[in-house]
């Protein structure tokens, strides 16, 4: 099993559920986010004073799947998530231990 | 015979006559009488919708403009200082304020005959408002003196404890707006233009007595009270600009009452204040806007709403003198130098004025205290005549030059009662109960610490 955790543009959200609903995958987890990495912030004036805001709204998905669809969930967010510029996010994986499912005591792959 | 008969038709006709000479006396003061309270009640009305319309500039005008400028766990404290003035300033106003300010006393404060109200009735007072009912004119002029120590909580906002708020509000209303508001307003005021004043001072609304002092005295409570933390070090922005703007509008309209109202009838000069304050808020907006347009990059919204009010600020003393496009040239005016004192000189000075009420009502108010004397014309406002009873000159555009001098006293007099004043009752409720409040309650916010409550629970 696998964690894919997907930081995307808030306004590719729905491209990409569209995209994960056309390959099957039913079961996601999406939180708004804020950060930043080499995408530069904007300005913002108040009263001529300016403040440098680098923290940008984000969306982070999570999703937990076997290790055989990897690869083509992979796919499947990176062409629906990129613009091409700067600001498009990352997709890590991570290796998942165990995983249950809290109604009935399912282990493993029959959990996900 | 036809002798006889004109001498007996004529006795006929004079009997006639001195029979109808006490019914036409008698109705014709009876017409009088009507057209009197005709009059009464048209003024009236005004004059009492211009009161709730001043105090709407308060609660809830500025106390969403100020509001929506802290950051939200500021957002009560702030609101509340505009509130619990609606209160406190009433009960100071029913007790002494009035009396201090408008009945006869010296030239610098008003006696005590007045004091709890005594002798203000229904019946006019007649050298003030000799149209409307002196309870009318009292608690319209207690509206002003709720909004000027509010305007001040913009520059002490985010940092000074709700108790000596309330101290400091109290004297200063007490120590600083009475005697302002008798020198220029009261019968016998030093600085009154009308009634009697040696050195006549032109301000229709309050652009001395309101914006001058209270700008003044904010830059005092920021230089004294510090930076709040994090000033330049951390963004201290806006929690909601749109809470300022809905505030920022309420401000607009309530203003109509300031100024219009302060003709005190429903009269022409009403008609031609209230045009020449829309004008200028008008003129300022777009004043302040193309300024920031140019110097920043954006015209921002909130620079917009702050240039109105600026505008606003600038014509209050002019309202009732200018002509509707020199008031466009009094708003613009301040839109622009109102801009460049917010976002250059405070910067370059370095002192937190933490809402500008310094850099709009102050700087403001003194360009359209010298403004008016400027543009103050007897073909709008022809109430002051010379000894052979024609109109007097008023500014520069009647010829009357002098009249910048007396503009620049009144200002000169607003600024130094409010620079002693204010600093001296600081230093009283510094000893009192201290002003500003500890670092871990600014922190915290003054919702929390001050009041026990926050302005937004996303929980419940």
């Amino acid at each position: 099993m696998k964690k894919i955790e997907a930081i995307i543009q808030p306004f590719k959200l729905n491209d990409v559920r569209e995209a994960l609903k056309g390959i099957g995958v039913d079961g996601v987890t999406v939180s708004e986010v804020r950060g930043h990495g080499r995408q530069k912030g904007h300005k913002e004036i108040y009263r001529g004073m300016e403040y440098e805001v680098d923290l940008l709204p984000k969306v982070k998905l999570e999703l937990i799947v076997t290790d055989a669809r990897v690869e083509e969930i992979t796919g499947a967010l990176l062409k629906s998530a990129r613009t091409g510029k700067i600001g498009d996010g990352k997709i890590f994986i991570y290796d998942v231990r165990e995983a249950i499912r809290i109604r009935n005591d399912d282990r493993g792959d029959a959990a996900l | 015979m036809r002798s006889i008969l004109v001498a007996l038709s004529g006795a006929v006709v004079s009997a006639a006559v001195a029979q109808a000479q006490p019914v036409l006396d008698s109705r014709l003061s009876a017409v009088e009488s009507a057209a009197r309270s005709a009059q009464s009640a048209g003024d009236n009305a005004w004059m009492l919708v211009s009161a709730a319309l001043v105090l709407m500039m308060t609660g809830p005008g500025l106390a969403l403009f100020y509001g929506g400028l802290v950051r939200r766990k500021n957002v009560l404290g702030t609101m509340m200082h505009s509130f619990v003035l609606m209160a406190i300033v009433t009960v100071l106003w029913a007790f002494i304020g009035y009396s201090l300010v408008f009945s006869e006393g010296t030239g610098f404060i008003g006696g005590g005959h007045y004091a709890f109200l005594d002798g203000v009735g229904t019946s006019p007072n007649t050298d003030y408002a000799p149209t409307i009912p002196q309870l009318t004119f009292m608690v319209y002029q207690l509206m002003f003196a709720i909004i000027t120590p509010a305007l001040i909580s913009g520059a002490f906002a985010e940092r000074m404890k709700f108790s000596a708020m309330l101290l400091f509000t109290l004297l200063w209303t007490l120590i600083v707006y009475f005697p302002m508001a008798h020198m220029v307003w009261g019968k016998g005021g030093w600085l009154n233009a009308f009634l009697g004043g040696a050195i006549p001072c032109l301000d229709f609304a309050g652009g001395t007595v309101v914006h001058i002092t209270s700008g003044v005295s904010a830059l005092v409570c920021a230089l004294y009270l510090g930076k709040r933390q994090g000033y330049l070090i951390e963004p201290i922005k806006p929690h909601s600009v749109v809470l300022s703007v809905i505030g920022a509008c309420l401000l607009w309209v309530g203003w109509f009452g300031f100024n219009a109202g302060s003709a005190l009838g429903s009269s022409g000069l009403a008609t031609s204040a209230f045009v020449a304050t829309h004008f200028a808020a008008a003129a300022a907006t777009l004043g302040w806007m193309f300024a920031e347009w140019i110097c920043s990059g954006k015209p921002s919204v909130l620079g917009a709403v702050s240039g109105s009010v600026a505008g606003l600020v600038a014509i209050t003393p002019a309202s009732g003198f200018v002509k509707p496009v020199p008031a466009l040239g009094i708003g613009f005016a301040a839109g622009v130098i109102c801009y460049f004192m917010v976002t250059v000189a405070k910067h370059r000075l370095g002192y937190d004025d933490s809402l500008d009420a310094f850099g709009v009502h102050g700087v403001g108010g003194f360009t359209g205290a010298m403004l008016t004397g400027v543009l103050a014309t007897n073909a709008v406002n022809d109430a002051l005549k010379d000894s052979a009873g024609r109109p007097q000159a008023l500014g520069v555009v009647d010829g009357h030059w002098g009249q910048l001098g007396n503009q620049a006293i009144g200002a000169a007099i607003a600024i130094a009662i409010a620079v002693v004043g204010t600093y001296l009752i600081l230093r009283v409720c510094d000893a009192i109960c201290g002003v500003r409040v500890s670092p871990e309650h600014e922190t915290e916010g003054l919702d929390l610490s001050m009041h026990g409550e926050e302005g937004y629970n996303f929980e419940s």
